[in-house]
């Protein structure tokens, strides 16, 4: 009898699971269905475009090429159809690699005294500096960086009050150099890296920080030993959501480089623009999404190995 | 149990802990002075909020007193930084490092010291033998059970040979058996270092099984120092008495005192001997304490006469709850028997006899 009952329940419990697991999988039906239209489907579109042929005014002639990846590195010259390595793509990505690291490493360098300062305040508190780290998200990233343009040009508001103060006589060039550029991106990026810096130091245990005082070790050596290895988590996360939009970063370059100082973004962007050229375009863009993917690959296999192994 | 005699360890000299300040000020610590012998199982004991844990953040450093020393043999460690003072500590969340091992755990402290590896390594493998743990040091510390956290927290602040070991409630978490059993273990690990123990609790019975010396502390101040036996038998104050064990007060005239013994006269009008604090001299009326199990049930008249209200049987023994015919409430706590039962009855007319050496007088 009792056994009986048992069973039922142990019947009706699997069941109930599985219905669980059914409802489970439908909820996800809705966001699969957007990430196939608006994530897949696109990707299809641009990989295909990528091995055809340019037409004249935009748009593309379908008729198979590898023109476009042969074009990444290397001009085809007009006379004798010769191949000619040009690397000028090849520097405008090294160089938005080199921007994209650079923003990582100096939002990491900023933003993590910055979550630890947040995430030692007294919990009511915190919700204000969160408040107050979102800000920016309130306006749009274009208007924003239209106002780092005017406090950075010749006549901006630092060149005015150093001048006004007599420390130049002469403004100093920012806008339209590599430093407005670096500067736009830090700006932009440095709340991405802050708040999941926050929400993983605000989950650390403050009783092993003690702990490790009590053990002997100094505030440089709890810093690396405890305080860093358990907020791990929120430097990859903060160190992913830095390096890739940055990396494809379009408005900030374009408007702080001035069309002068290009970044990947901005070179995509020409290839269906005024170079016309849509098979390039579509190829650069793959070249860059294959370049992330490698660097991740790298990046999560040497961190995450350290969050499970010691 | 005697005391040990030896060299002090830890003194607290006039410590002071204020937090807050100007209207929401509140001492954690009002002038507290106590000195702990080397070698010793040292208890702070009281009810939460009493300043015990306070107490011991200062001597390990997490905290810094607002006045007052604090002297590591002699000297003077109030104002240096927890890395800085040869105390470890067993926190009460064990407070073990998520992202190490077992071993690695154990070996922190002496690898913050600086120590050479081989040297870290055996000490690591001695202290796993020292708390039973050789099998597990590979482990992460999310994958033992709470009683083996216990024992790895013990070993990480064991490894470092620590002149003082600090004890934060650390077995409040464990259930009733594993307490027990950790309690002798920690006895044994204490006597096997011979590092001196400072254990804060507020469970009375886990104190007076395990300390050499207990304090017994309440809003911030030491009421009284003592072994478990004097802090049991001769409490000196009302909260002490109270606090440790079950009592009877009664209130008693006290007719004169003699060799450390007065005469009080209770309610019934019976006169009895009581035991007094020394230096102390009490006045007409005190109060005076009775343990329920040093006083026996008469179905004669005895020292007190009431009727019983309520039998509880515990196992070991039953606790017969009386009505004194003055009124107030005592208990009194019988032996069982396995063939009898405790001979008394609900509504019945007892006697209470009080033994020759079973009151005390309290400090009011």
């Amino acid at each position: 009898m009792v056994a009986t009952t048992l069973s039922k329940a142990a019947l009706f419990e699997t069941g109930a699971a599985k219905a669980t697991a059914r409802r489970n999988r439908l909820l996800s039906v809705p966001a699969l269905v957007i990430i196939g239209i608006f994530g897949v489907l696109p990707l299809i579109i641009i990989c295909v475009y990528s091995f055809l042929v340019a037409a004249p005014y935009g748009g593309v002639q379908w008729q198979f090429s590898t023109d476009a990846y042969l074009n990444f590195l290397f001009q085809r010259d007009i006379f004798d159809d010769t191949l000619q390595f040009t690397p000028d793509f090849l520097i405008i990505y090294l160089r938005s690699f080199l921007f994209a690291v650079v923003t990582t490493v100096i939002c990491l360098l900023l933003g993590f005294p910055t979550a630890y300062f947040m995430a030692t305040r007294a919990p009511a508190q915190r919700n204000w500096w969160v408040l107050l780290i979102t800000i920016p998200f309130w306006s749009n990233l274009l208007v924003r960086t239209l106002a780092i343009m005017f406090i950075i040009r010749d006549e901006g508001l630092i060149n005015n009050a150093l001048m006004a103060l007599g420390v130049i006589d002469k403004p100093i060039t920012m806008l339209y150099t590599n430093f407005a550029i670096q500067l736009g991106l830090l700006y932009a990026f440095l709340p991405f890296m802050v708040l999941p810096l926050y929400s993983s130091l605000e989950k650390l245990d403050f009783r092993l920080i003690e702990a490790a005082y009590d053990l002997y070790a100094t505030r440089r050596q709890v810093l690396w030993r405890v305080i860093i290895p358990l907020s791990r988590p929120g430097i990859i996360a903060g160190c992913l959501l830095v390096f890739i939009p940055a990396l494809g970063a379009y408005v900030t370059p374009l408007i702080l480089g001035g069309g002068i100082h290009l970044m990947i973004g901005d070179l995509i962007a020409q290839q269906f623009g005024s170079g016309r050229n849509w098979p390039l375009g579509c190829a650069q863009a793959l070249i860059l999404m294959a370049a992330v993917l490698v660097a991740l690959f790298f990046y999560v296999r040497n961190t995450s190995g350290r969050i499970q192994h010691g | 149990m005697p005391d040990k005699p030896g060299r002090n360890a830890i003194e607290v000299v006039d410590v002071s802990k204020i937090f807050g300040s100007g209207e929401g000020q509140v001492a954690a610590l009002d002038t507290v002075s106590v000195s702990i012998r080397e070698n010793e199982f040292f208890t702070l004991l009281g009810p939460s909020g009493c300043g015990k844990t306070t107490l011991l953040r200062l001597i390990a450093g997490f905290d810094f007193p607002t006045a007052g020393e604090i002297l590591l043999y002699g000297q003077d460690i109030a104002p240096l930084p927890p890395f800085k003072r040869p105390v470890n500590t067993v926190f009460q969340s064990y407070a073990l490092f998520p992202h190490m091992t077992v071993a690695d755990n154990i070996g922190f402290g002496l690898e913050m010291l600086g120590k050479p590896k081989a040297q870290i390594k055996v000490r690591v493998a001695e202290m796993l033998k020292l708390v039973k743990m050789e099998a597990l040091a590979g482990r992460r510390t999310s994958q033992i059970s709470g009683g083996q956290q216990q024992r790895v927290a013990l070993a990480r602040a064991l490894a470092p040979q620590p002149k003082v070991l600090l004890l934060d409630e650390p077995l409040s978490a464990l259930d009733y058996k594993l307490r027990k059993e950790m309690q002798i273990e920690l006895k044994r690990l204490q006597h096997e270092t011979g590092i001196t123990f400072i254990f804060v609790t507020h469970d009375q019975e886990e104190a007076l099984t395990m300390s050499d010396r207990i304090a017994v502390m309440s809003s911030g101040k030491i009421l009284q120092v003592g072994s478990p036996w004097d802090i049991y038998d001769k409490p000196a104050e009302r909260f002490v008495a109270d606090f440790i064990g079950e009592t009877n007060f009664l209130t008693a005239a006290i007719a004169g005192v003699s060799d450390g013994k007065a005469q009080a006269t209770l309610k019934s009008g019976a006169t009895i001997n009581a035991t007094v604090a020394e230096g102390f001299q009490p006045k007409d009326k005190a109060t005076i304490v009775v343990r329920p199990e040093h006083a026996k049930l008469t179905a004669a008249k005895g020292d007190l006469s009431g009727t019983v209200e309520n039998i509880v049987y515990f196992g070991t023994d039953t606790h017969i709850q009386v009505r004194l015919d003055s009124g107030e409430a005592f208990t009194v706590r019988q032996q069982n028997t396995r063939s009898a039962g405790c001979g008394f009855e609900q509504g019945e007319k007892v006697g209470i006899a009080i033994g020759n050496d079973a009151a005390q007088v309290l400090r009011d």
